[in-house]
């Protein structure tokens, strides 16, 4: 899950790391109100959850509380096209208004979980305000690295060896091992997945800060950190995937036309990799994983059946903890319910197949049924 | 011959009075799986699919001589499970639940350290040698006793995968399904190292998919280490980019993860790949033919 920048710089504040003064703003009129506060000069950062907002356009210096109405009212309800967002864009719908800082030089700090050592790893780089994929592909000497015991956490030591390499002034050192002490506890304690400061930022007058931040939550620990769980922003997400998470279905939508529902994720990549493969396009991503009702079933189906671009839709299920028979008797009831009146090729397999093939036989609805993933790829394709 | 688990593993479950244990160690004992007990905290005492339930690991190890558990436990508590399997010191632990926090995962990881105990998964759909033992939750029917060994990060596929070779009469010595978190017990090189040692393996289908970089490395570590051939499948060829905000993690390991570049990559380590997940099971079936062991491998 990812949350604003504002929410993010005021989790991280409960741990001890420095963030400059702020506040959030739904409205001009806020906007201003909060400039005032911080002394009539502040930057207008629009709040939307994607990065590049710098360079489209969505952080405006501005010198006066004449200037923060008009950046303000020149972001708020206004659409933001940056380079993570998609050509489509994202409506801004709250800005944060913060103070401005005197900056000397720009760093970078990120904590990420690392697959091939099984810890966490903190990464710094001197390269800061630069994407970090950038400099990876660029200078990749210019990122260091320290891998984290999880029993005795991130030590002073690994944090003032990162410090020294990136070049923090000797001076402001201890400021920055506090700094990234703070990162790594709250990185732990609230199970994220991705923490980056970008940049981090040391001032004229000696601070070391946490100019930008972003955090992303692992979804499977969510159930542990309600507190995190009311900073989602229902407006930042697709409502098609809303949905979706609600059923604990996994879905993604994309720009094709035939509806898929398959069991697992590889499996799901794989039947889209078919699809493409014989000619069409798959108009979603959509895993009903493991332990599926016909409840989950019915709604992954409604789902699928509310973009209205597909024209079709392709059921490809290998039954192992997901029973066919389950899955049979959602698609049965969801197309009844739904009225379903455009062409569905099941494929099933694995667990209880034969009873799934006799329910879909029995329903009486028009289900052309495959025998393998590329006959039921074709199949479909030829259908649409 | 086989890899991990054979006839005479003894296997309890962790998680059996819940319904996917239930169901799954049901169909465990009627594959043939030598399931010798269960494990629930309070429901010691009791009896469930004709096995005795413990309290604790270490109670259903001395009582049943167990050496492998499999674990159905709900992923708030499958981190302890783990644990306690590892602490009562089983040769093998399987473990199926799906959504474990990764932090949790990084915390089982370095418990295990200078331990013997070998972790599968977690989020797979376990580990099965045809004829003789099942854990997990894969359909037994697919799977025909034979040569190859089957590896792989996600569990439909792998499914898919040794249902293409039973039609074509190719029988599997074991499947593996490694699981697909990014945080896990066992890699595809761990795999691959018992499947070039097992004499009884001639050939093997790797399915990796996007993402980290554990293909690249298998890729790698097979053209230097290994005799026998391998087929691969990259999953995710068509998968949008910039979904997930991956990106920082591959750094880390220096790639990209994307199908394409671990495509090339396997291939310029010598590996065939197969262009479409349907033809897993043909490709290999080439490959066999063209080095004179298809022979071998078909199921008499």
């Amino acid at each position: 899950m990812n949350i604003h920048e504002y929410q993010a710089k005021a989790v991280l504040a409960g741990y001890g790391v420095a963030v400059p003064k702020g506040k959030v703003a739904f409205t001009v009129q806020e906007a201003v109100q909060a400039a005032q506060e911080l002394g009539g000069r502040a930057v207008v950062k629009a709040q939307i959850h994607a990065g590049g907002r710098g360079k489209a356009g969505g952080v405006k210096v501005s010198r006066s509380l004449a200037e923060v109405e008009q950046n303000a009212r020149a972001l708020l309800g206004h659409t933001l096209v940056t380079h993570q967002t998609g050509p489509q864009g994202k409506v801004v719908k709250r800005l944060l208004i913060e103070q401005l800082s005197d900056i000397e030089k720009e760093y970078y700090i990120g904590l990420v979980v690392d697959r091939a050592s099984g810890r966490v790893v903190m990464m710094a780089s001197g390269e800061g305000g630069m994407e970090i994929e950038e400099v990876a592909a660029r200078t990749p000497e210019k990122i260091f690295r320290e891998t984290i015991d999880p029993v005795v956490g991130l030590t002073p030591f690994q944090a003032r060896n990162l410090a020294f390499a990136i070049g923090i002034p000797s001076d402001l050192v201890n400021k920055a091992v506090k700094f990234m002490t703070g990162l790594y506890e709250c990185f732990v304690d609230k199970d994220c997945s991705i923490a980056e400061i970008n940049p981090l930022v040391v001032t004229r007058q000696g601070e070391v800060m946490a100019l930008d931040a972003k955090l992303n939550f692992d979804d499977n620990a969510l159930f542990r950190h309600p507190d995190i769980l009311e900073l989602r922003d229902l407006d930042e997400e697709d409502p098609k995937e809303i949905e979706a998470s609600k059923y604990g279905l996994s879905y993604i939508a994309l720009d094709g036309n035939i509806g898929c529902m398959v069991n697992g994720a590889g499996l799901a990549m794989a039947t889209m990799d078919t699809i493409k493969y014989y000619g069409g396009e798959p108009a979603n991503f959509l895993d009903v994983g493991g332990g599926a009702s016909e409840e989950k079933v019915t709604e992954a189906f409604k789902i699928i059946l509310s973009d209205p671009k597909v024209r079709g839709i392709l059921v490809n299920i290998f039954g192992g903890i997901m029973k066919c028979d389950v899955i049979a008797n959602g698609v049965v009831a969801a197309a009844r319910q739904v009225g379903l009146d455009k062409p569905l090729v099941v494929r099933l397999e694995g667990t209880n197949v034969e009873l799934g093939k006799e329910i879909l036989n029995e329903s009486g609805l028009n289900i052309v049924a495959a025998d393998s993933l590329a006959d039921a790829a074709q199949r479909i394709v030829a259908l649409v | 011959m086989s890899i991990l688990v054979n006839k005479d593993t003894r296997v309890i479950t962790q998680g059996i009075t819940g319904s996917a244990g239930l169901f799954h160690t049901q169909q465990a004992i009627e594959y043939g799986t030598k399931v010798v007990g269960g494990v629930t905290p309070g429901k010691g005492g009791t009896t469930v699919a004709g096995v005795p339930v413990f309290n604790t690991v270490a109670e259903a190890v001395r009582e049943t001589g167990a050496n492998a558990s499999v674990i159905y436990v709900p992923p708030a508590f499958a981190a302890d499970a783990i644990m306690e399997a590892v602490a009562a010191e089983l040769d093998l632990v399987i473990c199926i639940t799906e959504g474990i926090p990764v932090l949790d995962m990084v915390k089982v990881k370095r418990f295990m350290e200078g331990r013997h105990t070998r972790l599968i998964g977690p989020n797979c759909p376990g580990v099965i040698t045809p004829g003789e033992c099942k854990i997990g939750i894969m359909p037994g029917y697919i799977h025909t006793p034979g040569k190859v060994g089957v590896v792989s990060r996600s569990g439909t596929l792998t499914y898919e995968a040794v249902y293409q070779l039973t039609v074509r009469g190719i029988g599997q010595s074991t499947a593996v399904g490694i699981g697909g978190d990014p945080v896990k017990g066992t890699e595809f090189i761990d795999v691959l190292e018992m499947f070039q040692e097992d004499p009884d393996t001639e050939a093997v289908i790797l399915i990796g998919e996007i993402g980290g970089t554990a293909e690249e490395q298998a890729a790698e570590w097979i053209r230097e280490h290994m005799t026998k051939p391998v087929v691969g499948f990259i999953a995710g060829a068509t998968a949008p980019p910039g979904r997930r905000m991956g990106h920082a993690g591959a750094i880390i390991s220096g790639g990209s993860g994307t199908a394409s570049s671990k495509i090339a990559k396997l291939q310029e380590c010598g590996i065939r790949v197969a262009p479409t997940p349907s033809e897993m099971g043909s490709t290999l079936e080439a490959v066999l033919k063209e080095r004179g062991l298809l022979e071998k491998c078909l199921v008499k």
